[in-house]
């Protein structure tokens, strides 16, 4: 989607080189490419139009023609502002003076309030802290039940005091326990609820004013549409909250939402949600949001993955065969293979900037695909590994047949490395990091 | 920096208005159907999560429309919207089986609705008669079983289950066999929660799927995706993914339109994949739920 981006405002800026002028209709045009990718990442029409117009003066002012990229330094900008709306730094929870802290969540059903719950809980253990949880759905189906479930997990008290006692009791309850039984956090699980259900906004006005949460945050699922806007604003004027959790950005969403809740609230996104496991809370990074609405990659979460998995003296190596282009094949399989040590090609290849995803979703994205390149690599002689050119029809089909696959997969397999190859001469140009990322995944 | 949120906010209190007045609205300020006019009803339905291609899509079969009937007269442009859209989300009657039991799978990704419509699916049917029973196929999530146990009470429907952490599969093993036995007319069988991303996760559906084949031919008679209706583009994903893993949805469910959400996104889904919609979720009681009805739908979608 970047590349696309990046492409198409390419191209409209590019009929323009030479008129040496950067009319105001010009901009016009490739922001309109800018609202679109906007709005196919579900930022909301209004927000998306205050957010173009913002970026429309900003781009007036830089002169955008007298660059050797226009179309990059579009993109720059609308990424620069986005980054900036989104609040530039990550935000903790803040721990109240005099303890306990007490932090309560709240959203619509099903956002993951009380998965979110469990996984404060966690972090705050983590941290330290003795963490007591508050099971205050009294309505749904077992609900507090889900809540003890994960207050055994992580060997943290659960206050259920059973569905006759109202939410506003349990909440107060929670909070006299903790001063008790020494627990210096209070997390308090709502009952999911709609922003228009005026009587239980009621109940959670009441809860605010009982117990004085230092810290309220609202749980959006992060594949939210158009209607964030309407829930944060609610909830918003209703409890004053701090901040955001933005949950279940662990698959395919863009998560325009957060853009919209922070234009509407203000307010901080605090964490991320990327799995259903109590250790998946991330702190939210606004550049990483960024760039993903945009459709940019996670650059950052992949570089940190990668520094993580391979080992320094590998890549250094690396590094310099790069350089000299002296890259065989043999160091394209270690390369597989330190690729299949830093996580799912799923995950990899959702954080590869320039990944369109939409082009992925019909390709063959299962894992085998790795374990079937490294087949075909350990198929050849390491005399072909370091000297591919020498791979003739024969040796493909005897390739293929030792490894289980087919002649077609051998040559697709070399057609990449040779592409690859090429990259590596360009490496230096602008962009070319982004192009390399697309290049190198096995199933392009 | 203020004045920004202010008009912001504003604008979005206006959102907020019927549509349908804001169509009106719009066919008042003009006298004939022209681009404006159409430019209106886009950002309109923009606003719904219809997402930009199907928008633009059912912009042009709007003027198509209008040029066809040789209407120029913006008083005619809501039914033709009416009509464009309704088209496109079809009329869709459940796929036809004289097969006893009747077996439905109910997918989604997490926190969608699946326990809450399998419960209401359970006692719709039941209260029609049948013997239904309920497989509890979500033995990951905490108290997930506990949850689906409540709603089969309610339902008055059997319920199968296993522990917690077991193979959903062999739970659906069970509950095929006991439907058998018990000569039940449905079997409803709740998934857990997965993100269409998560390739072992919709293995296991693959999985679950091909159990009540082996027990029965022609099983799954529905596999039912169940959708949040305030998720926005995401769920053209989920819904494409999670079709082709199964082989194919026979429907879609749609919760939460008790809230502002319109699920506009049932549009690019007809569109692009032509999975109808079958169900609407419009509330937490057993009693809140809708068959589909897509003229009543899109005229929701303006009201
Ligand atoms: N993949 C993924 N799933 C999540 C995440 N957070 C929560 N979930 C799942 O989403 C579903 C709903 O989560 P809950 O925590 O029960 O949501 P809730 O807001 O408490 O729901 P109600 O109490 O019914 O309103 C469960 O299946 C969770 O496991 C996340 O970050 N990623
Ligand atoms: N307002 C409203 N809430 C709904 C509707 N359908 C379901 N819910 C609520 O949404 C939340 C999640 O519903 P569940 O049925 O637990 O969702 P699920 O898909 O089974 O969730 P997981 O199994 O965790 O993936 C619960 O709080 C339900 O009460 C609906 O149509 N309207
Ligand atoms: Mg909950
Ligand atoms: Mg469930």
């Amino acid at each position: 989607m970047f590349e696309e981006l990046t492409g198409r405002m390419e191209g409209i800026v590019r009929n323009l080189r030479g008129q040496g002028k950067l009319t105001e209709k010009n901009i016009d045009e490739s922001l309109r490419q800018v609202r679109r990718a906007l709005l196919e990442a579900d930022v909301n029409f209004k927000v998306a139009r205050t957010f173009i117009d913002t970026v429309k003066v900003k781009a007036l002012g830089q002169g955008v023609l007298r660059n050797l990229s226009p179309g990059q330094q579009m993109v720059g900008i609308v990424h620069q502002e986005l980054i900036s709306l989104m609040g530039e730094e990550a935000v903790e929870v803040a721990i109240a003076e005099s303890p306990p802290t007490i932090v309560m969540l709240a959203g619509l059903q099903g956002s993951g309030k009380t998965t979110a719950t469990g996984k404060l809980a966690h972090h705050f253990l983590g941290a330290g802290h003795r963490p007591i949880l508050a099971a205050a759905d009294v309505y749904r189906p077992a609900a507090v039940k889900q809540l003890q479930v994960l207050g055994e997990q992580l060997e943290v008290p659960v206050v259920a005091l059973g569905d006759s006692r109202s939410p506003l009791a349990i909440c107060k309850v929670a909070v006299d326990r903790a001063g008790r039984e020494d627990r210096d956090v209070v997390i308090l699980d709502t009952a999911g609820r709609l922003h228009v259900d005026e009587e239980m906004m009621e109940e959670l006005r009441g809860i605010r004013g009982a117990v004085h949460p230092h810290e309220i945050l609202l749980v959006v699922d992060g594949m939210t549409g158009q209607d964030a806007v309407n829930v944060a604003e609610a909830f918003d004027q209703d409890l004053d909250i701090d901040g955001c959790i933005l949950t279940k950005m662990d698959g395919d969403a863009r998560g325009g939402a957060a853009l919209s809740i922070r234009q509407i609230t203000r307010k901080p996104i605090k964490f991320v949600g990327v799995g259903e496991k109590l250790d998946a809370l991330e702190v939210f990074h606004p550049e990483r949001m960024a760039s993903r609405i945009l459709g940019m990659g996670d650059v950052v979460s992949l570089v940190e993955r990668a520094q993580a998995a391979i080992d320094v003296e590998e890549a250094r190596k690396l590094e310099t065969k790069l350089r000299k282009q002296t890259f065989d094949l043999e160091d394209f399989r270690s390369q597989l293979q330190q690729l299949g040590k830093m996580g799912s090609m799923q995950e990899l290849v959702e954080m590869m900037p320039g990944v369109n995803k939409k082009a992925l979703k019909g390709m063959d994205m299962d894992e085998r695909a790795l374990v079937r390149m490294d087949a075909i690599l350990s198929s050849m002689t390491r005399h072909e590994r370091a000297r591919p050119v020498v791979i003739n029809g024969s040796r493909r089909r005897r390739i293929a047949r030792g490894s289980g696959t087919s002649v077609q997969e051998v040559n697709q397999l070399l057609k990449q490395y040779n592409m690859m190859q090429k990259m590596m001469k360009q490496l230096n140009r602008p962009g070319a990091l982004e192009q390399l990322g697309q290049k190198m995944l096995p199933f392009r | 920096m203020l004045g920004v949120v202010r008009r912001l906010r504003d604008g979005l209190a206006k959102t907020r208005d019927g549509f349908a007045r804001r169509i009106q609205q719009a066919v008042g300020r003009y006298d004939r159907i022209d681009e404006d006019l159409l430019e209106e009803i886009e950002s309109i339905l923009l606003q719904t999560d219809v997402g930009v291609e199907t928008t633009l899509r059912i912009i042009d079969g709007l003027r198509d429309r209008a040029v066809d009937r040789r209407t120029r007269n913006p008083d005619d442009l809501m039914d033709l919207l009416r009509e464009e859209m309704a088209d496109i989300l079809g009329d869709a009657p459940a796929p036809a089986s004289d097969q006893r039991p009747r077996v439905i799978m109910i997918v989604g990704v997490n926190g969608s609705g699946k326990t809450t419509t399998a419960g209401k699916m359970a006692a719709r049917y039941a209260g029609e008669g049948k013997k239904v029973l309920i497989a509890a196929a979500d033995t990951f999530r905490a108290a997930a079983i506990d949850q689906l146990e409540v709603w089969a009470r309610r339902a008055e429907a059997d319920f199968i289950r296993h522990q917690h952490g077991s193979d959903p599969s062999a739970v659906v093993y069970d509950a095929m066999q006991a439907a058998t036995a018990r000569d039940a007319d449905v079997v409803i069988i709740d998934t857990a929660g997965r993100l269409h991303t998560r390739d072992n996760l919709m293995e296991e559906l693959k999985k679950i799927k091909r159990t009540t084949g082996k027990q029965m031919d022609g099983a799954p008679h529905e596999v039912l995706l169940v959708l949040d209706g305030t998720t926005g583009q995401n769920a053209l994903s989920q819904a494409r993914v999670f079709s082709e893993a199964l082989g194919g949805l026979t429907g879609i469910a749609l919760t939460k339109l008790d809230g502002t959400a319109r699920g506009g996104i049932v549009f690019a889904i007809g569109v692009h994949l032509g999975i109808p919609v079958r169900f609407i979720g419009v509330g937490e009681g057993i009693e809140d739920l809708q068959e589909f009805d897509a003229p009543a739908f899109v005229d929701a979608l303006f009201n």
